[in-house]
Protein backbone atom coordinates (compact mmCIF):
# COMPACT_ATOMS: atom_id res chain seq x y z
CA UNK A 1 0.00 0.00 0.00
CA UNK A 2 1.48 3.39 -1.19
CA UNK A 3 0.75 6.23 1.36
CA UNK A 4 0.19 10.00 0.22
CA UNK A 5 0.76 12.05 3.25
CA UNK A 6 -2.08 14.75 4.25
CA UNK A 7 -2.53 18.18 2.77
CA UNK A 8 -2.56 21.48 5.07
CA UNK A 9 -5.02 23.13 2.72
CA UNK A 10 -6.90 22.49 -0.72
CA UNK A 11 -8.66 20.04 -1.85
CA UNK A 12 -8.95 16.16 -2.28
CA UNK A 13 -11.19 15.27 -5.15
CA UNK A 14 -12.42 11.63 -4.32
CA UNK A 15 -13.96 9.04 -6.39
CA UNK A 16 -12.73 9.97 -10.09
CA UNK A 17 -13.27 7.18 -12.40
CA UNK A 18 -10.13 5.34 -12.55
CA UNK A 19 -7.85 6.35 -15.24
CA UNK A 20 -9.45 10.07 -15.32
CA UNK A 21 -7.43 11.83 -13.11
CA UNK A 22 -4.76 13.16 -15.62
CA UNK A 23 -7.43 14.22 -17.76
CA UNK A 24 -8.95 16.25 -14.66
CA UNK A 25 -5.67 17.29 -13.96
CA UNK A 26 -5.34 19.01 -17.25
CA UNK A 27 -9.30 20.21 -17.63
CA UNK A 28 -8.98 22.07 -13.98
CA UNK A 29 -5.69 23.37 -15.60
CA UNK A 30 -3.82 21.94 -12.46
CA UNK A 31 -0.52 22.09 -14.24
CA UNK A 32 -0.28 25.63 -14.71
CA UNK A 33 -0.99 26.12 -10.77
CA UNK A 34 2.44 26.62 -8.71
CA UNK A 35 1.33 24.41 -5.92
CA UNK A 36 1.48 20.43 -4.65
CA UNK A 37 -0.72 18.14 -6.86
CA UNK A 38 -0.42 14.41 -5.68
CA UNK A 39 -2.30 12.09 -8.41
CA UNK A 40 -3.24 8.63 -7.03
CA UNK A 41 -4.52 6.81 -9.65
CA UNK A 42 -6.48 2.87 -9.00
CA UNK A 43 -6.67 2.92 -5.43
CA UNK A 44 -8.60 0.28 -3.94
CA UNK A 45 -12.54 1.47 -3.27
CA UNK A 46 -15.38 -0.27 -2.12
CA UNK A 47 -18.14 1.77 -3.64
CA UNK A 48 -15.95 1.57 -7.18
CA UNK A 49 -13.39 -1.29 -6.88
CA UNK A 50 -10.88 1.15 -8.61
CA UNK A 51 -10.93 4.98 -8.31
CA UNK A 52 -8.63 7.52 -8.93
CA UNK A 53 -8.12 10.49 -6.63
CA UNK A 54 -5.99 14.16 -6.82
CA UNK A 55 -4.97 15.78 -3.49
CA UNK A 56 -4.39 19.70 -4.29
CA UNK A 57 -2.92 22.07 -2.00
CA UNK A 58 -4.02 25.25 -2.79
CA UNK A 59 -6.21 28.45 -2.10
CA UNK A 60 -10.01 27.03 -1.59
CA UNK A 61 -11.23 29.93 -4.44
CA UNK A 62 -8.72 28.98 -7.17
CA UNK A 63 -10.85 25.62 -8.56
CA UNK A 64 -13.82 26.36 -10.79
CA UNK A 65 -16.13 23.75 -10.06
CA UNK A 66 -18.30 24.25 -12.65
CA UNK A 67 -15.98 22.60 -14.89
CA UNK A 68 -15.96 19.59 -12.48
CA UNK A 69 -19.63 19.90 -12.34
CA UNK A 70 -19.51 19.32 -16.22
CA UNK A 71 -16.69 16.70 -16.51
CA UNK A 72 -18.17 13.95 -13.71
CA UNK A 73 -20.62 15.13 -11.18
CA UNK A 74 -20.18 12.02 -8.58
CA UNK A 75 -16.68 13.45 -7.92
CA UNK A 76 -16.61 13.95 -4.56
CA UNK A 77 -15.20 17.38 -3.49
CA UNK A 78 -13.00 17.38 -0.07
CA UNK A 79 -12.59 20.93 1.19
CA UNK A 80 -9.22 20.66 3.65
CA UNK A 81 -8.17 23.22 5.82
CA UNK A 82 -5.48 22.99 9.07
CA UNK A 83 -5.14 19.24 7.68
CA UNK A 84 -9.29 18.28 8.00
CA UNK A 85 -12.13 17.93 5.98
CA UNK A 86 -14.14 21.20 6.97
CA UNK A 87 -16.43 20.90 3.90
CA UNK A 88 -17.84 18.20 1.49
CA UNK A 89 -19.08 19.92 -1.34
CA UNK A 90 -22.15 18.28 -3.90
CA UNK A 91 -21.19 18.83 -7.42
CA UNK A 92 -24.28 19.91 -9.74
CA UNK A 93 -24.26 19.58 -13.44
CA UNK A 94 -23.59 23.72 -14.17
CA UNK A 95 -26.75 25.06 -16.59
CA UNK A 96 -23.73 26.69 -18.70
CA UNK A 97 -20.50 26.14 -19.62
CA UNK A 98 -17.72 28.25 -21.57
CA UNK A 99 -14.67 27.81 -22.92
CA UNK A 100 -14.47 24.38 -21.72
CA UNK A 101 -14.89 22.08 -24.87
CA UNK A 102 -15.45 23.41 -28.54
CA UNK A 103 -18.08 22.58 -30.67
CA UNK A 104 -17.33 20.22 -32.97
CA UNK A 105 -20.23 20.92 -35.62
CA UNK A 106 -18.50 22.45 -38.76
CA UNK A 107 -21.30 24.74 -39.95
CA UNK A 108 -21.60 26.20 -36.75
CA UNK A 109 -20.71 30.23 -36.76
CA UNK A 110 -18.28 29.06 -34.05
CA UNK A 111 -16.11 27.40 -36.41
CA UNK A 112 -15.53 31.18 -38.61
CA UNK A 113 -16.38 34.28 -35.89
CA UNK A 114 -13.38 35.07 -34.44
CA UNK A 115 -13.15 35.80 -30.72
CA UNK A 116 -16.75 33.79 -29.77
CA UNK A 117 -16.61 32.19 -26.63
CA UNK A 118 -17.77 28.32 -27.16
CA UNK A 119 -20.57 27.83 -24.67
CA UNK A 120 -22.92 24.86 -23.99
CA UNK A 121 -25.72 24.49 -22.05
CA UNK A 122 -27.31 22.12 -20.25
CA UNK A 123 -31.07 21.41 -22.13
CA UNK A 124 -31.97 18.07 -20.41
CA UNK A 125 -30.24 17.57 -17.01
CA UNK A 126 -32.28 13.81 -16.71
CA UNK A 127 -29.87 12.99 -19.95
CA UNK A 128 -27.54 14.96 -18.72
CA UNK A 129 -27.78 16.73 -22.44
CA UNK A 130 -25.59 19.88 -23.61
CA UNK A 131 -25.44 21.57 -26.60
CA UNK A 132 -23.90 24.25 -28.17
CA UNK A 133 -25.55 28.16 -27.74
CA UNK A 134 -25.56 29.07 -31.17
CA UNK A 135 -26.09 26.06 -33.62
CA UNK A 136 -27.79 23.79 -30.82
CA UNK A 137 -25.20 20.61 -31.09
CA UNK A 138 -25.07 18.01 -28.81
CA UNK A 139 -22.06 17.68 -27.22
CA UNK A 140 -21.00 13.80 -27.98
CA UNK A 141 -18.35 13.39 -25.51
CA UNK A 142 -17.77 15.44 -22.23
CA UNK A 143 -14.63 14.30 -21.55
CA UNK B 1 -36.29 44.75 -27.83
CA UNK B 2 -36.88 41.40 -29.17
CA UNK B 3 -35.29 39.75 -31.92
CA UNK B 4 -36.81 36.09 -33.17
CA UNK B 5 -34.52 33.07 -33.36
CA UNK B 6 -36.51 30.02 -33.61
CA UNK B 7 -40.03 29.97 -33.36
CA UNK B 8 -40.46 28.94 -30.28
CA UNK B 9 -38.77 32.25 -29.02
CA UNK B 10 -42.34 33.08 -28.95
CA UNK B 11 -45.06 32.06 -26.79
CA UNK B 12 -48.55 30.54 -27.33
CA UNK B 13 -49.89 33.78 -26.85
CA UNK B 14 -47.33 36.27 -27.94
CA UNK B 15 -47.96 33.93 -31.26
CA UNK B 16 -51.95 34.32 -31.34
CA UNK B 17 -51.43 38.33 -31.56
CA UNK B 18 -48.90 37.84 -34.15
CA UNK B 19 -51.39 35.89 -35.95
CA UNK B 20 -54.32 38.30 -35.33
CA UNK B 21 -52.51 40.98 -36.13
CA UNK B 22 -51.46 39.05 -39.83
CA UNK B 23 -54.91 38.44 -40.60
CA UNK B 24 -56.13 42.00 -39.50
CA UNK B 25 -53.69 43.60 -41.98
CA UNK B 26 -54.83 40.45 -44.13
CA UNK B 27 -57.69 42.66 -44.19
CA UNK B 28 -57.04 45.84 -43.96
CA UNK B 29 -53.65 46.58 -45.64
CA UNK B 30 -54.24 50.25 -46.56
CA UNK B 31 -54.58 50.89 -43.08
CA UNK B 32 -51.22 49.11 -42.24
CA UNK B 33 -49.51 51.14 -45.66
CA UNK B 34 -47.69 54.11 -43.65
CA UNK B 35 -46.89 52.27 -40.39
CA UNK B 36 -43.58 51.56 -40.99
CA UNK B 37 -42.64 55.18 -42.72
CA UNK B 38 -39.17 56.55 -42.26
CA UNK B 39 -38.14 53.31 -41.26
CA UNK B 40 -35.69 50.51 -42.91
CA UNK B 41 -34.97 46.95 -43.01
CA UNK B 42 -31.57 45.68 -43.66
CA UNK B 43 -31.77 42.27 -45.48
CA UNK B 44 -28.71 40.73 -44.73
CA UNK B 45 -28.78 37.39 -47.01
CA UNK B 46 -25.00 35.77 -46.70
CA UNK B 47 -26.54 33.14 -49.79
CA UNK B 48 -28.80 33.05 -52.13
CA UNK B 49 -32.67 32.90 -50.86
CA UNK B 50 -34.78 34.91 -53.68
CA UNK B 51 -38.27 33.71 -52.03
CA UNK B 52 -37.35 34.92 -48.47
CA UNK B 53 -35.72 37.73 -49.20
CA UNK B 54 -38.29 39.21 -51.43
CA UNK B 55 -40.70 38.12 -48.79
CA UNK B 56 -39.47 39.95 -46.12
CA UNK B 57 -38.46 43.22 -48.57
CA UNK B 58 -41.97 42.93 -50.03
CA UNK B 59 -43.54 42.59 -46.41
CA UNK B 60 -41.65 46.38 -45.62
CA UNK B 61 -42.61 47.98 -48.50
CA UNK B 62 -46.06 47.33 -47.88
CA UNK B 63 -45.79 48.71 -44.46
CA UNK B 64 -43.99 52.14 -45.92
CA UNK B 65 -40.93 51.47 -45.21
CA UNK B 66 -37.52 51.07 -47.21
CA UNK B 67 -35.46 48.32 -47.79
CA UNK B 68 -31.65 47.82 -47.96
CA UNK B 69 -29.10 45.09 -48.44
CA UNK B 70 -27.09 42.24 -49.31
CA UNK B 71 -28.25 38.91 -51.24
CA UNK B 72 -24.78 37.13 -51.12
CA UNK B 73 -21.55 36.88 -49.38
CA UNK B 74 -19.53 37.67 -52.15
CA UNK B 75 -21.20 41.36 -52.42
CA UNK B 76 -21.03 42.15 -48.50
CA UNK B 77 -17.97 42.90 -46.55
CA UNK B 78 -17.62 39.12 -45.67
CA UNK B 79 -15.83 38.43 -48.71
CA UNK B 80 -13.26 41.07 -46.70
CA UNK B 81 -12.99 38.99 -43.77
CA UNK B 82 -15.26 40.87 -41.24
CA UNK B 83 -17.09 39.08 -38.37
CA UNK B 84 -20.91 38.93 -38.04
CA UNK B 85 -20.67 40.74 -34.84
CA UNK B 86 -18.89 43.56 -36.80
CA UNK B 87 -20.93 43.82 -39.31
CA UNK B 88 -24.40 44.11 -37.24
CA UNK B 89 -22.87 46.75 -35.32
CA UNK B 90 -22.59 48.52 -38.46
CA UNK B 91 -25.62 47.59 -39.98
CA UNK B 92 -27.27 48.82 -36.36
CA UNK B 93 -25.96 52.06 -37.67
CA UNK B 94 -28.33 52.50 -41.17
CA UNK B 95 -31.33 50.52 -39.86
CA UNK B 96 -34.24 49.93 -38.12
CA UNK B 97 -34.64 46.12 -37.97
CA UNK B 98 -32.54 43.35 -39.67
CA UNK B 99 -33.65 40.04 -41.37
CA UNK B 100 -29.67 37.73 -41.63
CA UNK B 101 -29.96 35.01 -43.87
CA UNK B 102 -26.18 32.61 -42.94
CA UNK B 103 -24.69 29.15 -44.05
CA UNK B 104 -23.18 28.76 -40.19
CA UNK B 105 -25.78 27.94 -37.95
CA UNK B 106 -25.62 30.08 -34.86
CA UNK B 107 -24.87 33.45 -36.74
CA UNK B 108 -28.00 35.08 -36.29
CA UNK B 109 -27.68 34.58 -32.77
CA UNK B 110 -24.47 36.05 -32.75
CA UNK B 111 -25.77 39.12 -34.25
CA UNK B 112 -28.88 39.88 -31.52
CA UNK B 113 -26.25 39.34 -28.80
CA UNK B 114 -24.15 42.39 -30.34
CA UNK B 115 -27.14 44.53 -32.20
CA UNK B 116 -28.68 47.60 -31.11
CA UNK B 117 -31.43 46.63 -33.70
CA UNK B 118 -33.76 43.59 -33.77
CA UNK B 119 -32.90 40.51 -35.97
CA UNK B 120 -35.13 37.94 -37.47
CA UNK B 121 -33.43 34.84 -38.35
CA UNK B 122 -33.91 34.34 -42.01
CA UNK B 123 -32.52 30.88 -42.09
CA UNK B 124 -29.35 29.93 -40.48
CA UNK B 125 -27.84 26.81 -42.51
CA UNK B 126 -29.56 23.43 -41.47
CA UNK B 127 -30.88 24.89 -37.96
CA UNK B 128 -33.63 27.23 -38.08
CA UNK B 129 -35.94 29.24 -40.85
CA UNK B 130 -38.43 30.44 -37.57
CA UNK B 131 -40.25 32.82 -40.07
CA UNK B 132 -40.88 29.61 -42.82
CA UNK B 133 -42.67 27.95 -39.54
CA UNK B 134 -44.51 31.19 -38.55
CA UNK B 135 -45.97 30.94 -42.38
CA UNK B 136 -47.25 27.63 -41.50
CA UNK B 137 -48.86 28.27 -39.00
CA UNK B 138 -50.41 31.46 -40.31
CA UNK B 139 -51.80 29.25 -43.14
CA UNK B 140 -53.26 26.54 -41.30
CA UNK B 141 -54.57 29.08 -38.49
CA UNK B 142 -56.55 30.97 -40.73
CA UNK B 143 -57.87 27.96 -43.70
CA UNK B 144 -58.26 25.85 -40.86
CA UNK B 145 -59.77 28.06 -38.22
CA UNK B 146 -57.49 26.51 -35.40
CA UNK B 147 -54.13 25.03 -34.89
CA UNK B 148 -55.42 22.54 -32.56
CA UNK B 149 -57.46 18.68 -33.04
CA UNK B 150 -55.62 18.17 -36.36
CA UNK B 151 -54.25 15.10 -37.94
CA UNK B 152 -51.23 16.09 -39.94
CA UNK B 153 -49.26 14.41 -42.52
CA UNK B 154 -45.90 15.04 -43.45
CA UNK B 155 -44.68 13.50 -46.41
CA UNK B 156 -41.28 13.48 -48.25
CA UNK B 157 -38.07 14.13 -46.67
CA UNK B 158 -38.26 14.04 -43.12
CA UNK B 159 -34.95 13.10 -42.02
CA UNK B 160 -32.98 16.45 -43.45
CA UNK B 161 -35.61 18.46 -43.68
CA UNK B 162 -35.31 21.76 -41.16
CA UNK B 163 -38.91 22.73 -42.39
CA UNK B 164 -40.78 20.05 -40.93
CA UNK B 165 -38.41 19.40 -37.78
CA UNK B 166 -39.37 23.11 -37.05
CA UNK B 167 -43.28 23.05 -37.95
CA UNK B 168 -43.63 19.75 -35.24
CA UNK B 169 -41.93 21.36 -32.45
CA UNK B 170 -44.21 24.42 -32.79
CA UNK B 171 -47.09 21.90 -33.43
CA UNK B 172 -46.51 20.04 -30.09
CA UNK B 173 -47.54 22.96 -28.13
CA UNK B 174 -51.54 23.25 -29.11
CA UNK B 175 -54.10 20.32 -28.26
CA UNK B 176 -55.00 17.01 -29.66
CA UNK B 177 -52.27 17.21 -32.73
CA UNK B 178 -51.51 13.66 -34.10
CA UNK B 179 -48.90 13.20 -36.84
CA UNK B 180 -48.59 10.84 -39.64
CA UNK B 181 -45.02 10.51 -40.77
CA UNK B 182 -45.00 9.36 -44.56
CA UNK B 183 -41.14 8.39 -46.03
CA UNK B 184 -38.73 6.52 -47.52
CA UNK B 185 -36.97 4.04 -45.06
CA UNK B 186 -34.20 6.05 -46.16
CA UNK B 187 -35.89 9.77 -45.56
CA UNK B 188 -37.46 8.39 -42.00
CA UNK B 189 -37.98 11.14 -39.10
CA UNK B 190 -35.48 11.41 -37.00
CA UNK B 191 -35.27 9.13 -33.75
CA UNK B 192 -34.60 11.91 -31.40
CA UNK B 193 -37.79 13.38 -33.07
CA UNK B 194 -39.92 10.32 -32.60
CA UNK B 195 -38.65 10.29 -28.80
CA UNK B 196 -39.36 13.73 -28.32
CA UNK B 197 -43.03 13.32 -28.92
CA UNK B 198 -43.42 10.10 -26.93
CA UNK B 199 -42.50 11.92 -23.80
CA UNK B 200 -45.02 14.32 -24.43
CA UNK B 201 -47.65 11.88 -25.05
CA UNK B 202 -48.17 13.38 -28.94
CA UNK B 203 -49.61 10.09 -31.15
CA UNK B 204 -47.65 9.44 -34.46
CA UNK B 205 -46.96 6.99 -37.26
CA UNK B 206 -44.69 6.32 -39.45
CA UNK B 207 -46.15 4.79 -43.14
CA UNK B 208 -44.62 4.22 -46.11
CA UNK B 209 -47.54 4.97 -48.56
CA UNK B 210 -49.12 7.95 -49.29
CA UNK B 211 -52.02 6.28 -50.29
CA UNK B 212 -52.54 4.10 -47.12
CA UNK B 213 -53.16 7.39 -45.14
CA UNK B 214 -54.06 10.51 -47.02
CA UNK B 215 -57.73 9.97 -46.24
CA UNK B 216 -57.32 10.43 -42.59
CA UNK B 217 -55.61 13.54 -42.87
CA UNK B 218 -56.25 17.16 -41.90
CA UNK B 219 -53.34 18.39 -43.41
CA UNK B 220 -50.94 17.23 -46.11
CA UNK B 221 -47.34 19.08 -45.40
CA UNK B 222 -45.44 17.70 -48.73
CA UNK B 223 -41.38 18.88 -49.22
CA UNK B 224 -39.18 18.36 -51.53
CA UNK B 225 -36.25 15.72 -51.66
CA UNK B 226 -33.15 18.02 -52.27
CA UNK B 227 -30.75 17.15 -54.42
CA UNK B 228 -27.74 18.62 -52.12
CA UNK B 229 -28.42 16.34 -49.34
CA UNK B 230 -27.53 13.40 -50.98
CA UNK B 231 -23.55 12.19 -51.60
CA UNK B 232 -24.25 10.27 -54.68
CA UNK B 233 -26.74 11.08 -57.53
CA UNK B 234 -27.97 7.29 -57.97
CA UNK B 235 -29.71 7.83 -54.23
CA UNK B 236 -31.18 11.23 -55.04
CA UNK B 237 -33.04 9.86 -58.67
CA UNK B 238 -33.84 6.80 -56.85
CA UNK B 239 -35.73 8.61 -54.31
CA UNK B 240 -36.95 12.38 -55.77
CA UNK B 241 -39.88 10.57 -57.40
CA UNK B 242 -40.75 8.60 -54.38
CA UNK B 243 -43.93 10.31 -53.79
CA UNK B 244 -45.75 12.68 -56.51
CA UNK B 245 -49.10 13.74 -55.24
CA UNK B 246 -51.25 13.69 -58.52
CA UNK B 247 -54.96 13.54 -59.06
CA UNK B 248 -55.58 10.23 -58.82
CA UNK B 249 -53.71 10.29 -55.24
CA UNK B 250 -55.56 13.24 -54.22
CA UNK B 251 -59.59 11.57 -54.60
CA UNK B 252 -58.45 9.57 -51.95
CA UNK B 253 -57.93 12.68 -49.71
CA UNK B 254 -61.17 13.92 -47.69
CA UNK B 255 -62.51 17.61 -49.19
CA UNK B 256 -61.25 19.90 -46.78
CA UNK B 257 -58.08 18.67 -46.40
CA UNK B 258 -55.27 21.06 -47.34
CA UNK B 259 -52.18 20.71 -49.34
CA UNK B 260 -49.01 22.64 -47.99
CA UNK B 261 -45.89 23.06 -49.64
CA UNK B 262 -42.77 25.06 -48.63
CA UNK B 263 -41.65 25.93 -51.96
CA UNK B 264 -39.80 25.61 -54.63
CA UNK B 265 -41.54 22.55 -55.88
CA UNK B 266 -39.81 20.14 -58.35
CA UNK B 267 -41.91 17.86 -59.33
CA UNK B 268 -43.29 16.63 -55.59
CA UNK B 269 -46.89 17.93 -56.10
CA UNK B 270 -48.05 17.54 -60.09
CA UNK B 271 -49.26 20.48 -61.51
CA UNK B 272 -52.70 19.18 -62.20
CA UNK B 273 -53.07 19.22 -58.63
CA UNK B 274 -52.68 23.04 -58.38
CA UNK B 275 -56.08 24.13 -59.57
CA UNK B 276 -57.84 21.91 -56.96
CA UNK B 277 -59.54 24.23 -54.15
CA UNK B 278 -57.09 21.82 -51.15
CA UNK B 279 -53.83 23.05 -52.83
CA UNK B 280 -53.56 26.10 -50.41
CA UNK B 281 -49.17 26.46 -51.01
CA UNK B 282 -49.40 29.47 -53.36
CA UNK B 283 -51.70 31.11 -50.70
CA UNK B 284 -48.90 29.80 -48.07
CA UNK B 285 -47.13 32.28 -49.80
CA UNK B 286 -48.89 35.07 -49.36
CA UNK B 287 -49.40 34.44 -45.81
CA UNK B 288 -45.90 34.22 -45.57
CA UNK B 289 -45.68 38.15 -46.37
CA UNK B 290 -48.37 38.70 -43.77
CA UNK B 291 -46.84 37.21 -41.33
CA UNK B 292 -43.42 38.92 -42.09
CA UNK B 293 -45.56 42.36 -42.11
CA UNK B 294 -47.09 41.29 -38.28
CA UNK B 295 -43.41 40.39 -37.41
CA UNK B 296 -42.16 43.40 -38.40
CA UNK B 297 -44.49 46.12 -36.71
CA UNK B 298 -43.91 43.93 -33.51
CA UNK B 299 -40.25 43.56 -32.75
CA UNK B 300 -40.67 47.89 -34.00
CA UNK B 301 -43.05 48.31 -31.30
CA UNK B 302 -45.31 49.62 -33.59
CA UNK B 303 -48.55 47.56 -31.90
CA UNK B 304 -51.20 47.95 -29.70
CA UNK B 305 -49.81 45.38 -27.50
CA UNK B 306 -45.73 45.44 -27.53
CA UNK B 307 -44.12 42.03 -26.40
CA UNK B 308 -42.89 41.55 -23.07
CA UNK B 309 -39.14 42.11 -22.51
CA UNK B 310 -37.54 38.74 -22.32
Amino acid sequence: MLNVGKIEEGFVLDHIKAGKSLSIYHHLQLDKLDCTVAIIKNARSNKMERKDILKVECDIDTLNLDILGFIDHNITVNVIKDGRIVEKRQLSLPKEIKHVIKCKNPRCITSIEQGLPHIFVLTDPKKEIYRCKYCEEKCRQRW
Amino acid sequence: MRHLMSPLDFTTGELEQLFALANDIEQHMDRYAHICEGKKLATCFYEPSTRTRLSFEAAMLNLGGKVLGFSDAGSSSASKGESVSDTIRVISCYADICAMRHPKEGAPMVAATRSAIPVINAGDGGHQHPTQTLTDLLTIRSLKGRLSDLTIGLCGDLKFGRTVHSLIHALTRYENIRFLFISPEELRIPSYMTEMLREKGIGYEEVIRLEDCIGSLDLLYMTRVQRERFFNEEDYVRLKDFYILDKEKLALAGPDMLILHPLPRVNEISVEVDEDPRAVYFKQAQYGVYVRMALICTLLGLTDQPLQEK
